[in-house]
């Protein structure tokens, strides 16, 4: 069983939903991500998106984007994203890594040697946003032969026949986009969530992880509540930007939006 | 060639080039806007309301004039311009706009958006939004604002809103970027233009099959002129519409040889240039696989060339496949050389160029001086260049 199914059977076992940070490799340094990455388990979170910076982002919203210039400026890559997931498992053995980024880094360096490097480096899970199943099926299957998850995402206009489709092709969980937009947008509305996953839980049996737009522990308890787990992103690197000249301001302050969402998460009525 | 051409393949294919590589939330858009052209594409009712808006709107068919003065000139094959410069709205842009905008309206969409680097796409577009009462808005790179201001003020005019985009490099490959995250936002009423033949399947063939007109045209005005097919057809690359359009129904016809002339900029050995199939390299872009100027992380890398609209650092995936197979020959230009072929013409002939068409002009002066007088050239005067005079006063440091 892969590192990702065993800690979304265990969560399920305890009743728990999966929370899921993602910070951009690399940003606002190198050095502040494996760090980072360690006190986040720390704080209480389950799975960890690690996005790979890209110099176009277009599925991002502006936060993000600024994420993958800062990191971009200090040279950062896919190959030194794959060295911190490695770093990381050096001394974290249960928490499962998902790489998360765009495909043209993967193109150049080449699917197959990507592929062994992922392994190499203990990874879990590879979510390419502009790589659907269609154009994946070679990258899909060299991960699946590694035992890596290869994770796709859902829309709210994704179809049913979509949706079994993703079911079929992907592994570790499934990733619903929340709204109709970029990571971030301030449009969420939970009643479309809520309608939308119905529809997702009779077309698949995996996991469902959900996020864009989540910024806040009322937020992540509303939709933990409606799947499987909560994917937050962009609140957290806001707290970098927001905090560029006390890298250790924003780390304190990272925690603490966690926290606050692994206790709304974990507490029992509204 | 003894087959007939017949890319792309059902999944939007060129051999390993084109394809869909987008996020979830376009998928479904891509789908409807595929399923839409297929449709239209064969409906008589939409191919003759297509065919009399480029009469009568756009003003087709445009001229193909024989600049006899400048063969002689350059004492070599006679040079055939196909003067889509005449066009409304100066440029072959409108010819993709009028079509594309039609299939919006069939769709029921209200909304539309575009991407634009020199602005002739954004004038294009915002051109057939006024026309169809839709509303439109249009991203454009800071840097491109900034260069090429009176399209600007051209687009504000027919009623578009023009988004200033200050991401990334802040030129057209950033202001395809937000157009993007735009659709992605606004899915269910927003048509994308998209104004060249790049982006995810089906706009590679969309494009193309509006541009065609281009290609059409010529062939039938060259035998009527000639007797014969041309010996050669050169047109600029940037996203590739324009020559696309040329070549397109010229493929089959194996003693037609094509050029595409890419942007070097500064020189190909500089780094500093926009020239993707000269000196780039396969990756994935924008929807779709392609050549690509990227570093070897898989980056994008910054471009650069005197004309807004070669300044990208992708190419139309079917320029990648006739690449491979060698069927056309993809050659570059530096800025120096465009602006030559720039002056060339203008002064020859009394036509100014657009700085993009200039690059097809340069080539064709280094192209016509090693053929017979009795061999023919067709190029692509793609647009016209009023939209740069401020960048070319500028350069002779003459302030308008």
């Amino acid at each position: 069983m892969s590192r990702l199914a065993a800690k979304f059977e265990e969560l399920s076992q305890s009743g728990r939903k999966a929370l899921i940070p993602f910070i951009t490799a690399g940003d606002p340094f190198p050095g502040f991500t494996v760090p980072m990455m360690h006190a986040m388990v720390e704080a209480g979170v389950d799975v960890i998106e690690l996005g790979v910076p890209f110099s176009d982002p277009m599925a991002d919203g502006p936060v993000i984007q600024r994420a993958s210039e800062r990191a971009l400026a200090h040279k950062m890559s896919l190959r030194r994203t794959l060295s911190m997931a490695m770093e990381f498992r050096r001394t974290n053995q249960h928490t499962p890594v998902v790489l998360m980024g765009y495909v043209n880094p993967i193109e150049v360096m080449g699917y197959e040697e990507f592929a062994n490097a992922a392994q190499r480096a203990q990874v879990d899970g590879i979510l390419t946003v502009d790589l659907p199943p269609e154009e994946g099926e070679l990258c899909s299957a060299l991960l699946k032969a590694r035992d890596i998850d290869p994770i796709f995402l859902l829309a709210p206009n994704s179809s049913a026949d979509r949706i079994q489709k993703m079911d079929a092709v992907g592994s570790g969980y499934l990733y619903y986009v929340s709204l109709k937009g970029v990571t971030g947008a301030g449009h969420l509305d939970t009643a479309d969530v809520a309608a939308k996953l119905q529809e997702l839980r009779a077309n698949t049996r995996l996991p469902v992880a959900i996020g864009f737009g989540v910024k806040d522990a009322q937020t992540a308890k509303t939709l933990a509540a409606l799947g499987d787990g909560v994917v937050v992103g962009s609140a957290l690197i806001s707290k970098i930007e927001a905090n560029l000249d006390d890298p250790e301001q924003a780390k304190k302050e990272i925690i603490e939006l966690l926290a606050s969402m692994r206790q709304a998460m974990d507490s029992n009525g509204s | 060639m003894t087959e007939k051409y017949t890319m792309p393949d059902a999944r939007g294919h060129f051999g390993p080039y084109g394809g869909k590589f987008v996020a979830e939330t376009l998928i479904p858009p891509i789908q409807e806007l595929d399923a839409a052209y297929q449709r239209y594409m064969g409906d008589p009712d939409f191919i003759a309301e297509l065919d009399a808006d480029l009469q009568y709107y756009v003003g087709r068919p445009s001229p193909l004039y024989h600049a006899e003065r400048w063969s002689r000139e350059l004492v070599g094959a006679q040079i055939y311009l196909k003067r889509e410069d005449l066009n409304h709205t100066g440029s072959h842009k409108i010819n993709n706009t009028v079509g594309q905008a039609l299939l919006a309206k069939r769709m029921g969409k209200t909304r539309i958006i575009a991407e634009t680097g020199a602005g002739q796409h954004g004038v294009a577009t915002a051109t057939v939004a006024a026309r169809l009462g839709l509303e439109c808005v249009v991203y454009m790179g800071a840097v491109d604002v900034a260069r090429q201001s009176l399209n600007v003020y051209r687009m504000k005019l027919l009623g578009a809103k023009v988004v200033a985009v200050e991401s990334g490099s802040k030129t057209l490959k950033d202001a395809l970027n937000e157009a993007l995250r735009d659709w992605v936002t606004h899915v269910d009423n927003t048509f994308y233009i998209i104004g060249t033949v790049a982006g995810p399947h089906p706009y590679p063939a969309m494009v193309r099959d509006f541009q065609a007109i281009i290609g059409r045209e010529a062939k039938q005005q060259c035998l009527a002129a000639t007797g014969a097919l041309p010996d050669a057809l050169v047109a600029c690359v940037g996203g590739g519409s324009n020559a696309i359009g040329l070549f397109y129904p010229f493929i089959d016809d194996a003693g037609v040889a094509m050029y595409g002339v890419e942007a070097a900029g500064d020189g190909i050995e500089t780094g500093r240039h926009s020239a993707p199939l000269s000196a780039g390299r396969p990756g994935v872009l924008h929807g779709n696989r392609t050549y690509l100027m990227a570093d070897d992380d898989g980056e994008i890398i910054e471009t650069h060339s005197i004309s807004a609209g070669l300044d990208y650092p992708g190419v139309g995936p079917e320029h990648a496949w006739l690449k491979d197979i060698g069927r056309a020959n993809y050659v570059s230009i530096t800025d120096n050389e465009a602006l030559e072929g720039f002056y060339a013409l203008t002064r020859m002939e009394g036509i100014i160029p657009a700085l993009e068409s200039s690059h097809a002009m340069a080539y064709t002066m280094k192209l016509a001086p090693t053929l017979r007088q009795d061999q023919t050239i067709i190029v692509n005067l793609s647009g016209r260049g009023d939209k740069d005079m401020q960048t070319m006063a500028k350069r002779e440091g003459i302030e308008l």
